[in-house]
């Protein structure tokens, strides 16, 4: 069958009006029946093509958070009031005071589904998403960070997906400039079908400058300004696209996944932080999923009245294009300002010096509606809070995961341990060497990490620091962190200690902790044991901010990442923000000098259930999780900044999956340096160097200052026990009566892992 | 006064900033320059950064080659201004044939970014004269496309009239002769793949070896003299 020439007349208001029975695709672009009739409840007809395409957008999992929604509502009822919230959640991003000028804004994303079809473009698309919403609020971003995880690390598939992803983030993250400053990968089977893609990016913003998204002023004109607009990731609105082209319209189809260009992206941020010092714009709001109508609608809804479209003046990259084609279209790197009309001219003169097209394409009226013509007639009116507020919200039935009861008694503290030093000596070696814990530069020397010459500390430390003001020194810290064995085992539980976690890699650098933003990767939502996983984990996260006294300022859900009856592990992934007075006096990690003492602050557990040595060496996840108390992180953290102030400590590190013995390997590789190492009199050795007990810290104390910080510790109740002293002379590590692991050995196993299994070429990076 | 050194900013410079830092704390004053700007507005000498410039999807450097402000670079350059290109700058100086030679995708195929050893081979640069031959350096390299290439007569000619200026001591991205900057015959232009810029602070670089780069401009000026 020839293809007709594309004639189609438009689906307008009046012809809606006038057909009230034609047919809609509405089931098949993912609408329930009693949604379907809401929809022509409130427009009191049936909605036009275009219109049915924005409600099926705006209603959807993804944009209307409508599974999720009743218990996110915990966040803004349990968030600790504090006076440095300038922004929270609703927003593009959160925004927190750093001091009386400045603001940061920081926000992690999940770009997960699209990173396995197409893992370049996939993964480069959620660095450039997550990046225009930190431009949104007003902020130049300054850093990205990544959290990924894959299947095991030797099926052929994880071969594919991981270089694609690391390319994507690289790629994106180095041609617009921001440097990665820290992320995380893990491998497990659980997400061998679902790849897990979480970006976090940050900026920073005179407190001045905050945007809003409101489309005010009667009379002031819509722009749109970026790249054009094509038919790349318009994904389920193409069953629109079937009902009127031919019905083998094959040619007609385009990837899913949408293809980001940096150098675009690059311009956005120069133009959009021109327009803002100038005071040139009212309202901002980015083009992100659901392009326009996203935009279009949230800022109307968001303003104090409503909006006039003309969309045939949308600049498109695409012939044939139909107004909802172009109201779905996902192209990347644009931007929709409100503008006075006074301003336009200044405003389109900027955009043009950068090279960059800006088109005015409506304005903000008083109507309370949002009217889209396309070629004067009307293809949209509705009332744009229907659209971005009022969607609809599921109460999904949750219940207790059957199996859990019996994963809770198969405790992996009564698996076989290795007894004699031999044996416990290999263990060391063997889990320096695991997928989990090995060296990871082969990845993370793919991003750059000093453009704009702020990174005070990077990858591999616990968290990165950013230095805001060369001034007054004055900086911030970022980790970002994930455990989802714990999170499996039990989901409350276990979003508290990523939660705990990444609170403590942030106060490992001196920081002091003042915000939080999640990622919640789950499964299918219609499940209701996934579903309560999610209630576990966002009423744990809750409950433990609310403790904390640390808000947590926005992020993102993520449900199913399944495939079929196999749900990923519940995955919250937690970003934590800290604030340090001067960078200058950061802790690193490492082990300072020759004699500083090297000691453990905190209490080491019989505890291996979910533990990194359970799972490289036996496969096995079961039991409860290690004990989480957060009274203790919240002391260990004045500890550490107090200390980091004093300058009273030289190194630090996080004791977590791999336990002791895995902080010592990062330290001697990091350092150059080796550690002699002497435990407890009575210290049963495999415990003590591969427990996952949490809030526990290895400090590295200078020569002269172990009496203070013995005090300082006294004084807040926090147990500290000397383990031995770094040493420049000792070969990697000895641990006195018991082994000696010489630094080339340790190097050997932990470097070179991922290439040598990825078959990557330059295994010598 | 001090000297001042203008740091062009194309569409797409990342590193534009981090050059001007650079220059500050080197004692000199950074100018900025704008690529569709002809006027360099009186400065003493010239940095063209690290980045994407016009987003390189043709070929590095390629478009940069044709902006309104190579134009006059270039011209201030054959009459004896110090330029310097680093990273995308270097690209630029090649495709712009102010210095020989060409930058290509790096052997092992990947963007790379490490702390990176390097020899400074010789003093008598514009860029160069304040470090003592065969001093050791340590500047970030963070590219995908920075293997150096030439041909062979193009090489040897560089070898014997002592302009190379770079050269890294693990080579890591597959440059011939190890070669990781080049200056022009007068010695007043000079290219490099890694970073002076990001190695001008103990607090967030692996050195403080990149102040030299602005420290020999600068003795460079005063003096008034080459070779």
């Amino acid at each position: 069958m020839t293809r007709q020439p594309l004639n189609v007349a438009v689906d307008t208001v009046g012809v809606a009006t006038a057909t009230p029975d034609e047919k809609q695709p509405w089931a098949e672009l993912g609408l329930k029946d009693d949604e379907y009739a809401r929809i022509r409840d409130i427009l009191g007809r049936r909605p036009t093509q275009a219109e049915l395409a924005m409600y099926s957008i705006m209603w959807s999992e993804h944009c209307s958070y409508k599974s999720s929604r009743v218990h996110l509502r915990q966040f803004g009822q349990k968030n600790p009031k504090t006076p440095r919230l300038l922004a929270g959640i609703g927003e593009n991003a959160g925004v927190v005071a750093i001091d009386e000028n400045i603001a940061v804004t920081f926000k992690v994303e999940s770009h997960n589904h699209p990173s396995f079809v197409e893992p370049k473009q996939g993964a480069a698309t959620g660095v450039g998403g997550i990046i225009r919403d930190i431009i949104a609020m007003g902020a130049r971003p300054i850093a990205v960070m990544d959290s990924l995880r894959f299947g095991d690390i030797d099926h052929p598939d994880t071969a594919r997906v991981l270089p694609g992803v690391v390319d994507g983030v690289s790629h994106y993250g180095n041609c617009v400039g921001l440097p990665n400053i820290g992320g995380e990968t893990v491998f497990d089977p659980c997400y061998q079908g679902n790849p897990l893609v979480n970006a976090l990016a940050v900026g920073v913003m005179p407190r001045a400058r905050l945007q809003s998204m409101q489309a005010s002023g009667t009379g002031n004109v819509v722009i749109l300004l970026g790249a054009k607009t094509g038919r790349d990731g318009i994904g389920g609105v193409s069953v629109l696209a079937s009902a009127t082209f031919s019905e083998d319209g094959d040619e007609d189809s385009r990837p899913s996944v949408q293809v980001g260009d940096p150098f675009e992206e690059k311009l956005l941020i120069e133009v959009c932080l021109e327009l803002f010092d100038t005071g040139l714009v009212v309202g901002v709001q980015d083009l992100g999923g659901a392009g326009l109508t996203c935009a279009l609608s949230e800022t109307a809804a968001a303003g104090d009245g409503g909006m006039h479209v003309d969309l045939e003046l949308v600049p498109l990259r695409a012939k044939g294009m139909e107004p909802h084609d172009i109201l779905a279209s996902e192209s990347q790197e644009r931007m929709l300002l409100i503008v006075d009309p006074a301003n336009v001219e200044n405003v389109l003169a900027r955009a043009q010096r950068w090279g960059l097209l800006a088109t005015a394409i409506g304005e903000v009226t008083d109507s309370g509606r949002l009217v889209i013509d396309y070629h004067g007639q009307t293809v949209v009116d509705v009332p744009p809070a229907s659209l971005a507020d009022e969607g609809p919200v599921y109460e999904r039935p949750f219940t207790e995961p059957n199996d859990l009861a019996l994963i809770a008694v198969d405790r992996a503290e009564t698996l076989p341990r290795p007894t004699t030093d031999d044996e416990i000596r290999q263990t060391v070696l063997d889990m320096a060497a695991s997928p989990n814990l090995c060296d990871k530069t082969w990845i993370t020397e793919q991003y750059d990490s000093s453009v704009f010459g702020n990174t005070v500390l990077g990858t591999p430390h616990d968290a990165g620091v950013l230095r805001l003001d060369e001034r007054s020194g004055i900086g911030i810290a970022l980790s970002l962190d994930g455990n989802s064995r714990f999170a499996r085992l039990d989901p409350y539980v276990g979003a508290q200690l990523n939660l705990a976690e990444a609170y403590r890699n942030v106060a490992l650098t001196g920081a002091t902790p003042i915000a939080v933003s999640d990622c919640l990767n789950f499964g299918s939502p219609e499940d209701p044991h996934v579903m309560w996983q999610f209630e576990r984990a966002v009423t744990g996260i809750a409950d433990g901010c609310q403790k904390m006294g640390i808000p947590v300022t926005g992020g993102n859900v993520s449900f199913y990442n399944q495939t079929g009856r196999e749900a990923i592990h519940p995955t919250p992934v937690i970003g934590v923000l800290g604030v340090i007075d001067d960078v200058a006096k950061r802790i690193p990690l490492g082990l300072g000098r020759t004699g500083d003492t090297i000691a453990l602050i905190g209490t080491t557990r019989e505890e291996f259930s979910g533990s990194e040595w359970a799972w490289a060496t036996h496969r096995h996840l079961g039991g409860v999780p290690p004990l989480v108390d957060l009274d203790h992180e919240m002391k260990l953290a004045d500890l550490l900044a107090s200390l980091a102030g004093n300058e009273q400590i030289a190194a630090a590190h996080d004791l977590s999956e791999g336990g002791l013995s895995q902080a010592l390997v990062e330290a001697i590789a990091h350092s150059g340096m080796g550690a002699q190492i002497l435990l407890p009199e009575g210290a049963d050795p495999f415990t003590y160097l591969f427990s996952e007990s949490t809030g526990r810290v290895m400090v590295v104390i200078p020569r002269g200052q172990e009496q203070a910080v013995r005090a300082s510790c006294e004084q807040r109740g926090l147990p500290i026990t000397p383990l031995g002293v770094a040493d420049a002379n000792t070969d990697g590590l000895h641990l006195r009566d018991h082994f000696d692991i010489g630094r080339e050995e340790i190097l050997a196993a932990w470097k070179g892992r991922i290439a040598e299994k990825l078959g990557a070429q330059g295994a010598a990076g | 006064m001090s000297a001042r050194i203008g740091i062009v900013t194309f569409p797409g410079s990342l590193d534009d900033r981090d050059a001007a830092r650079a220059v500050y704390l080197g004692g000199a004053e950074p100018v900025r320059l704008w690529h569709d700007d002809a006027q360099i507005s009186g400065v003493d000498g010239v940095w063209l950064p690290g980045g994407f410039s016009y987003g390189d999807y043709l070929r590095c450097g390629a478009i940069a080659r044709f902006s309104q402000v190579m134009d006059t670079v270039k011209a201030a350059a054959d009459a004896g201004m110090p330029v310097i290109g680093v990273c995308n700058g270097f690209q630029v100086l090649c495709e712009s044939h102010l210095l020989p030679g060409a930058l290509v995708r790096n052997a092992h195929l990947r963007y790379r970014n490490a702390p990176t050893r390097l020899r400074v081979e010789t003093e008598r640069t514009a860029w160069t004269r304040a470090f003592e031959p065969g001093t050791e350096v340590v500047f970030p390299a963070k590219h995908g496309e920075g293997r150096y290439v030439a041909d062979e007569a193009v090489l040897d000619e560089l070898e014997d009239s002592g302009r190379v200026v770079f050269r890294y001591a693990d080579n890591p991205n597959g440059s011939m002769r190890d070669i990781a900057g080049v200056c022009s015959e007068a010695g007043n232009v000079v290219g490099l793949m890694p970073h002076p810029e990001h190695a001008v602070e103990a607090l967030t670089g692996p050195s403080t070896d990149g102040l030299g780069i602005v420290a020999s401009v600068l003795s460079h000026l005063s003096e008034g003299a080459v070779r």
